[in-house]
């Protein structure tokens, strides 16, 4: 051991580079294309061709005779498979629960929607043969809008669904409270909001590989998966209906997910059935990019009408809001989740409303399925909100900033509850990072440069636009979240595994799991510190249910709150057995042992100190142990959090309107962000740039549009417009730090936070430059084309 | 994203590769492959051989000789990187810097953009502006192909099945000025409306001969008549310039999508044909 009587080095904190990094970028990854297996083979998947139709037939015959192909099979092959589960029902509401099959059976509800699947020596041959295949089928009326699938006359698309009503859920008070603030409000406003459908577009996409073991019975599915524990559960328990125990889930390096790779897919317990129907050949499937926009979960697609109470000073009295969800033409794993509990229930933001009446109606409609998306629920309530307060500065003529203050929750009224259902708000300081945000951006300056090109006549305008966000993290006491409460069908708790060898190097084990995150690098930055061995030394392990304890996954930015509470409450449990047993090699009193940078030694002699490898070496060969002491340094956590987290701050846009052309150039971006404590900076702020970067594509770029017979008209990415690094501009990124109460590291989360702040503050930009035009609202993506049109008409 | 199957071919030569062709009725020309094999993975397009000139050499290099020769096979990182191209023929390089992104650039070639005649290529309409002529070669011998004959419709040339483009020609005069501009489309970096013009000016900035090229909202790089009528003969000023623009659409039939209307495009083509015009005339002649 080195140097050890120098200060320990902290590294939480510190802005290490990530130590996944030289794998991933110089291409000795593995992801789950580079799994070859012996034997292999390769699945393509037939996909409909309409929105919505009866199946009358499936002709396989050119298909199965054609080179390489080993076998063809219908829905009709599969009976034996049960629906996949929706895992997250709305909570003490009916759900009208329509899942998809593996393969359709009957009907289908959606283009893309899987019908047939073929297995062949190459994905050439199988690509081959599925367009060889041919469908009949009846074609039935196609509905793709919300609002219109609920209304009468609309096509039905499920028999237990009326009016293809998914869910209709409330929170908040009573309407008819909220509609009496309304009407005792000096101010009302009312305003249509679309919260346009997005696709997640993961650089790298979906697929499985499953393998049977004819000898053993045991299954192995390689996934691209956030949540391998959990698609064990659904895939044995809910679909297959074998054993938990007799089923492998490896997820390999997966290059992004932003959500949509959470959820169960068809082809993983497809893959699996297949295999066996093989006599155990392994089978792969791996979506191409079409194939991923058609039938990978889509994100948001929230149409609202908000009705908005104010005082003539700003104070936000009364919000009543109604929410149509458009989920697609089933519910996907977490489906009915997001619009109500992770939205529903944050459309407060960071503000004290007395009254908030929210009403959610999910719907099917003849789609992809939607579910959650980076930082789903979250971003369509701070947009909304976002877009409520400069609709109120708007018409009081309150400085945009002030209406933020003015309603702003203050720091001492945390623990806050937003009389919403939301857990309460474990701490805050909302107004430092909104003021130092606009110090940064000059937003005095701006506003005199925003009036002289309007008087000018400039052609290109200037516009600015806040965003005060909050969002939900750490997801989540199990308690609240679970059946009884907010319906999850399970508990949101979280693993960890922290495990010293004889030679003293550590291996943890986490049920969390990276898929762009670094979790290889802050896990082991925190427990270099908390047990004071060299962060060389720390491995860690995950993406495997074979030898990871059961752990729910990653999303919800909840690996560092929950994931990383149970390392550390793992550690501290390997520290204090390791405390014990050098008291006994020291033959000291424990409590005369000071345990420092990974020694122990008797207080006031710190040179005849025991370290962690001299421990871990004693507790291992077992010789001389303490009586009752069991071998090894070994320590398991279960983790479950007492709250959520709540991590905030205040982004603020600049943009630059061309008058001519309506194309907007985004000028600057400040953040000042929030996420309690951080373990890497560095990561933190990656974290951030990706959020931002996703975010203000929605409010300029991006938008999945169907047309009114199902077809998905932005099928590929040269109609789905995600942003480029040449679309992006400078990020000017700063923090505050308000720990968190909830975990003993203090840290929120920050995984999300970039997206859910800056879809609002680059809307209300653009706006703001045209707002004096009489402009109050336009819909998103701010194309440049909506905003010539919205100029054109406003001058008009 | 896999394609059909197909046979590949690779000729050494251009005889050798009109060889191919003509025993091949249903073969591709591969040249940077940016347009055909996206289709091909999408199978919209299933050629049942490719003809890959990537081996040809004399279908490379760039040569100044009174004008600019170009070979087919010349990427646009080529064209965008070359000095003489720059010197004598600014736009081209110009245009051929916001075609795609850098990978497309380092594949992509100019023989490739001619021959495909994509509606919303930039480089399409910057060779109609700039009066160039293609050399191609078939069974029937060589021929010269000038850029007012060579483009015909929606992804359509006048060049036959068994035809390779073999040199691109710019000719070079005094006098001249141009520009490019386009608004582009955020997904693809395809012009929505982009357009090129090249001005022979006089003294007391006269214009002596005017052509300009729109693509983007046309089904294939369009002359700009009107407004290369209300140029030549006039002294060139604002007020000359906002006259051209305002009547550029004139005549033109535009298309429409879901990102970009034919009414907004239209609107575009006056927008972009005002500062092609403007900043071409800033940059003065060469």
């Amino acid at each position: 051991m080195s140097a050890t009587l120098d200060a320990p080095r902290k590294l939480v904190g510190q802005p290490l580079k990530r130590r996944e990094d030289p794998r991933l970028i110089t291409g000795a990854a593995g992801f789950l294309d580079d799994v070859k297996l012996p034997g292999m083979t390769h699945a393509g998947v037939l996909r409909s061709t309409v929105g919505h139709a009866r199946i009358r037939s499936i002709d396989k015959s050119r298909a199965t005779a054609m080179p390489g192909v080993i076998a063809v099979y219908t829905g009709q092959d599969f009976l034996d498979l049960n629906p996949l589960p929706c895992a997250w029902q709305a909570g003490k509401v009916q759900n009208n629960v329509n899942t998809p099959r593996v393969l359709a059976v009957d009907e289908v509800h959606h283009v893309g929607d899987p019908v047939a699947v073929v297995v062949a020596e190459t994905p050439y041959q199988a690509a081959d043969a599925v367009e060889a295949m041919a469908v009949d089928y009846e074609e039935l009326p196609v509905v793709v809008d919300a609002k219109r699938a609920t209304e009468e006359g609309a096509p039905q698309l499920h028999e237990n669904a009326p009016n293809n009503v998914v869910l209709q859920w409330t929170c908040g008070k009573d309407a008819s409270e909220v509609d009496a603030a309304l009407a005792a409000s000096p101010v009302r406003l009312d305003q249509h909001i679309v919260n346009q459908r997005l696709i997640p577009t993961p650089m790298e996409t979906r697929g499985a590989i499953g393998r049977y073991d004819p000898g053993t019975g045991d299954y192995t599915l390689w996934a691209t998966s956030q949540a391998p524990h959990v698609m064990r559960l659904l895939i044995t328990a809910f679909v297959m209906g074998i054993p938990e125990n007799k089923l492998r889930v490896i997820a390999p390096d997966v290059g992004g997910g932003f959500g949509a790779k959470i959820f169960l897919y068809y082809d993983m317990p497809l893959t699996l059935a297949l295999s066996k129907k093989l006599g155990g050949r392994p089978v792969k499937f791996v979506e191409d990019r079409s194939e991923n926009y058609l039938s990978t979960t889509h994100g948001r697609d929230h149409v609202t009408d908000v009705q908005i109470g104010a005082t003539e000073d700003g104070h936000i009295t009364a919000l009543k809001v109604k929410t149509y969800a458009n989920l697609g033409g089933y519910l996907s794993t977490i489906a009915p989740g997001i619009p109500t509990t992770l939205y529903g229930r944050m459309v407060a933001g960071c503000y004290k409303i007395p009254n908030i009446h929210v009403d959610v109606t999910g719907v099917y409609t003849n789609t992809s399925m939607v579910d959650a998306y980076r930082g789903a629920g979250r971003p369509e309530a701070a947009y909304l909100i976002e877009r409520v307060c400069d609709l109120v500065a708007d018409a009081t003529g309150v400085d945009p900033a002030d209406v933020r203050r003015r309603n702003f929750i203050q720091p001492d009224d945390f623990p806050f509850d937003t009389g919403i259902g939301m857990l309460p708000y474990d701490s805050g300081d909302y107004e430092p990072a909104l003021n130092r945000a606009l110090e940064i951006v000059g937003y005095e300056d701006l506003k005199q440069e925003q009036a002289r090109r309007r008087v000018g006549g400039e052609n290109r305008l200037i516009g600015f636009g806040l965003s005060s966000y909050v969002e939900v993290c750490g997801v989540a006491p199990s308690k609240w979240i679970g059946l009884p409460g907010e319906g999850w069908g399970a508990g949101l708790w979280e693993s960890a595994n922290v495990r010293v060898h004889l030679t003293g190097k550590v291996v943890v084990t986490t049920g969390t799991l990276p898929h762009g995150q670094g979790h290889e690098t802050s896990f082991a930055q925190l427990v270099a510190d908390e047990l004071g061995v060299p962060y060389e030394d720390i491995e860690i392990r995950h993406s495997d249910t074979q030898g990871t304890p059961f752990g729910f996954g990653t999303y919800g930015s909840r690996s560092a709150s929950v994931g990383g509470t149970a390392i550390f409450k793992s550690v501290a449990k390997v520290r204090e057995k390791a405390k014990k047993l050098a008291a006994h090699m020291l033959e000291a009193a424990e409590e005369d042992i000071v345990w420092e940078n990974g020694r122990a030694y008797v207080k006031g002699s710190p040179d005849a100190a025991k370290t962690i490898g001299e421990i871990a070496l004693q507790a291992s060969v077992a010789y001389d142990l303490p009586e009752g002491m069991e071998p090894y340094l070994d320590e398991t956590t279960y983790y479950d959090p007492p709250n959520c987290t709540f991590p905030f701050g205040t982004h603020v846009c600049v943009v630059e309107v061309d008058q001519d052309t309506g194309q907007v150039e985004l000028n600057r971006y400040v953040a000042v962000d929030d996420v309690g404590n951080v373990i890497n900076p560095l990561i933190v702020d990656g974290q951030i740039h990706g959020g931002i970067a996703q975010g203000l594509a929605q409010a300029l770029y991006e938008g999945a549009v169907y047309s009114d017979d199902g077809e998905l008209i932005t099928g590929t990415m040269n109609d789905y417009a995600i942003p480029k690094a040449t679309m992006v501009p400078i990020y000017e990124l700063e923090r505050t730090v308000t720990p968190s109460p909830t975990n003993p590291m203090g840290v929120k989360g920050a995984g999300e936070a970039g997206t859910i702040a800056s879809t609002p503050a680059v809307a209300n930009a653009v706006i703001d430059a045209v707002s004096h035009l009489g402009i109050r609202h336009l819909d998103m993506p701010l194309t440049p084309e909506k905003l010539w049109r919205a100029m054109r008409m406003a001058q008009a | 994203m896999f394609p059909s199957q197909f046979d590949y071919y690779r000729p050494s030569s251009i005889a050798e590769a009109v060889g191919l062709l003509g025993a091949n009725p249903d073969a591709k020309i591969l040249a940077g492959g940016h347009s055909l094999l996206p289709a091909m993975k999408l199978r919209l397009a299933a050629p049942g051989a490719l003809v890959d000139l990537g081996r040809i050499q004399e279908l490379r290099g760039i040569r100044v000789n009174g004008g600019v020769t170009l070979g087919a096979m010349t990427t646009y990182e080529e064209i965008q990187d070359s000095a003489e191209v720059r010197q004598r023929v600014p736009m081209l390089a110009e245009a051929a810097g916001t075609v795609g992104d850098p990978q497309v650039r380092a594949r992509g070639t100019l023989g490739g953009s001619l021959a495909h005649s994509d509606p919303a290529a930039d480089l399409t309409a910057v060779f109609l502006a700039l009066g160039g002529e293609v050399a191609a070669v078939g069974s029937g011998g060589e021929r010269t192909i000038s850029a007012d004959d060579l483009f015909v419709d929606l992804l359509t040339t006048s060049l036959q099945p068994d035809e390779v483009i073999t040199q691109i020609r710019f000719p070079v005069n005094g006098g001249t000025a141009m520009a490019y501009e386009k608004q582009e489309h955020p997904a693809s970096g395809y012009a929505i409306v982009g357009v090129a013009a090249v001005l022979q000016l006089g003294d007391g900035n006269v214009c002596q001969s005017a052509r300009l090229a729109v693509t983007g909202c046309t089904s294939k790089a369009t002359r700009l008549s009107s407004a290369e009528a209300a140029l030549v003969g006039q002294p060139l000023n604002d007020e000359r310039i906002m006259q051209a623009a305002q009547g550029a659409a004139e005549g033109l039939e535009i298309n429409g999508d879901l990102y970009a209307s034919e009414e907004y495009r239209r609107h575009l083509v006056t927008v972009m044909t005002r500062r092609v015009l403007q900043r071409a005339l800033s940059t003065g002649t060469n």
